[in-house]
């Protein structure tokens, strides 16, 4: 029955007139939030995002400390509204995984050894979702972060990759989600290209996988690219 | 903090740029294992235990009937949970699950969910009511990679699963009727990296000493992959996991199936 929806036309173009390797329009803005040390908004499609950081921080409760180096905690969360259904507010299972994921991606580019004994805090605000929020948080908070003035190694983006109608696109978008066949998310950083955070679900054989593979991290790259502006709008006078 | 894993940290890391492990085996080589169908099968619908070197996972199948998610109201449920009981390791504690669990939970659903293992068209039963199938990991001894050793017990169980009897709009417990539709057998692998080298099924003291870690379920294609760990990965490692993944799954089905 749902087969029947055609989610790449016959022109090649998605519903929303996408190609299959673009992305969909992203606007980022850095430090808009008072309280907070670092903060970040983005806009990717329809998901909204605000992000607020703080840290290096005294780590509560004592026993999390690590003495050797900072801890990094993500909260991941969505808002009830942000969703068609409304969706109960508090943490469930799957906004606990993306949080583990998203802070030990960060793990490998924040320079944690330099506060042993502290905590950051990253609290990644979904206020309106529409398929890949856990890149567009990754993606966001990264901008956060070095708003607050946090050392880091790189910059670090992430963007999903998936399988709709047979065909490999770019940054799937809510129904694609739904309806495609996989979804791939994948974090790197631009400098040396590795991998920081990767995910999939779905079915993919090793050729369409490595294809996916490619493509999520071309786009990761073009994210980097904004972020790099968006970052320069800021503090370049 | 585990102070003994800490300890030999610097030990498994050696060892490993060495091209040794600690307990002798290829970088490419599973634990021995040991897969133990219907376990417990009095009261479960299904279940099994399976040993992977020293971890040891029990998963029992449960099956209820419920009302379907809204938008699949054709389809029958599958969840699954996991504890990490106290008894499996002096570092898991009491209460509700923690991140650990929850990751291991959901990368285990994911393997089997994506790749369509059950057939939940199959669990319809009447308009507003179909089959839930309630999966449980109970991890006995945690020895290491708990991911693949539930994965493997959560596959078993539901493989020799059946389905209780249900008349006249109840389920009649105690007596069955017929097996859980199960179609494809999802295998998950775990290798972590440890500098530049990359090892299939790690032990505790690997996990501890490990830069990355990443798991790759399939089938005969590509169904559930979750990366974990602090470090990366480059394209290369990752397409060097994924052909080993497939092979070394392959293996494993074979004593599954």
């Amino acid at each position: 029955m749902k087969e029947e929806v055609r989610l790449i036309g016959e022109n090649g173009l998605r519903l929303d007139g996408r190609k299959v390797d673009e992305l969909r329009p992203i606007k980022m803005e850095v430090g808009v939030l008072k309280r907070a040390e670092g903060s970040a908004y983005l806009e990717w499609g329809k998901n909204k995002v605000i992000v607020a950081v703080y840290g290096p921080r005294e780590a509560h409760p004592m026993r999390i400390r690590d003495p050797t180096k900072a801890i990094i905690r993500c909260y991941y969360n969505m808002a009830a509204f942000s969703v068609e259904d409304r969706k109960r507010p508090g943490p469930d299972r799957r906004s606990v995984e993306i949080s583990k994921v998203i802070s030990d991606a960060f793990e490998s580019v924040v320079l944690t050894e330099k506060y042993p004994n502290s905590a950051i805090d990253v609290f990644i605000e979904i206020l309106q979702a529409d398929a890949g929020t856990r890149c567009a948080g990754l993606t966001c908070a990264t901008l956060a972060l070095v708003d607050a003035g946090i050392p880091m190694k790189d910059l670090i983006a992430a963007c999903a990759a998936g399988k709709v109608d047979g065909e490999i696109v770019l940054d799937l978008m809510k129904d694609e989600d739904n309806l495609g066949e996989a979804d791939l998310p994948v974090a790197a950083s631009p400098r040396n290209n590795e991998i920081s955070l990767l995910q999939l679900d779905g079915n993919l054989t090793k050729e369409e996988f490595n294809k996916a593979l490619e493509l999520a991290t071309k786009g990761v790259l073009e994210i980097c690219e904004m972020q790099k502006e968006a970052l320069m709008k800021k503090y370049k006078k | 903090m585990n102070v003994e894993a800490c300890l030999k940290r610097d030990y498994v890391r050696i060892l490993a740029n060495n091209n040794e492990r600690a307990d002798s085996r290829k970088f490419d080589e599973h634990r021995q294992i040991e897969i133990q169908k219907s376990y417990v099968s009095d009261k479960a619908e299904g279940s099994a235990l399976v040993k992977l070197g020293n971890t040891s996972v029990l998963v029992g199948i449960k099956m209820d009937t419920g009302e379907p998610f809204p938008d699949r109201p054709q389809e029958g449920v599958m969840m699954v949970t996991a504890e990490l009981r106290p008894g499996a390791s002096p570092y898991f504690e009491t209460g509700p699950p923690r991140e650990e669990a929850v990751e291991l939970a959901r990368v285990v659903d994911r393997g089997i969910r994506e790749s369509k293992a059950i057939d939940l068209g199959k669990l319809f039963i009447e308009e507003g009511k179909v089959w839930m199938a309630f999966i449980d990991i109970h991890v006995l001894d945690d020895g290491g990679n708990l991911i693949d050793t539930a994965g493997i017990a959560a596959i078993t169980a539901l493989l020799n699963s059946r389905m209780p009897k249900y008349e006249d709009g109840v389920v009649v417990r105690g007596e069955w009727n017929g097996k859980l539709p199960v179609s494809r057998t999802p295998i998950p692998c775990t290798f972590v990296k440890i500098g530049d080298k990359i090892l299939l099924d790690p032990t505790t003291d690997e996990e501890y000493a490990m830069d990355a870690r990443l798991t790759i379920a399939t089938t005969d294609t590509l169904n559930a992959m979750q990366k974990g760990g602090t470090g990366t990965f480059t394209k290369n490692e990752i397409q060097r996991m994924v052909d080993m993944a497939f092979e070394k799954g392959g293996e494993i089905r074979k004593l599954v199936e």
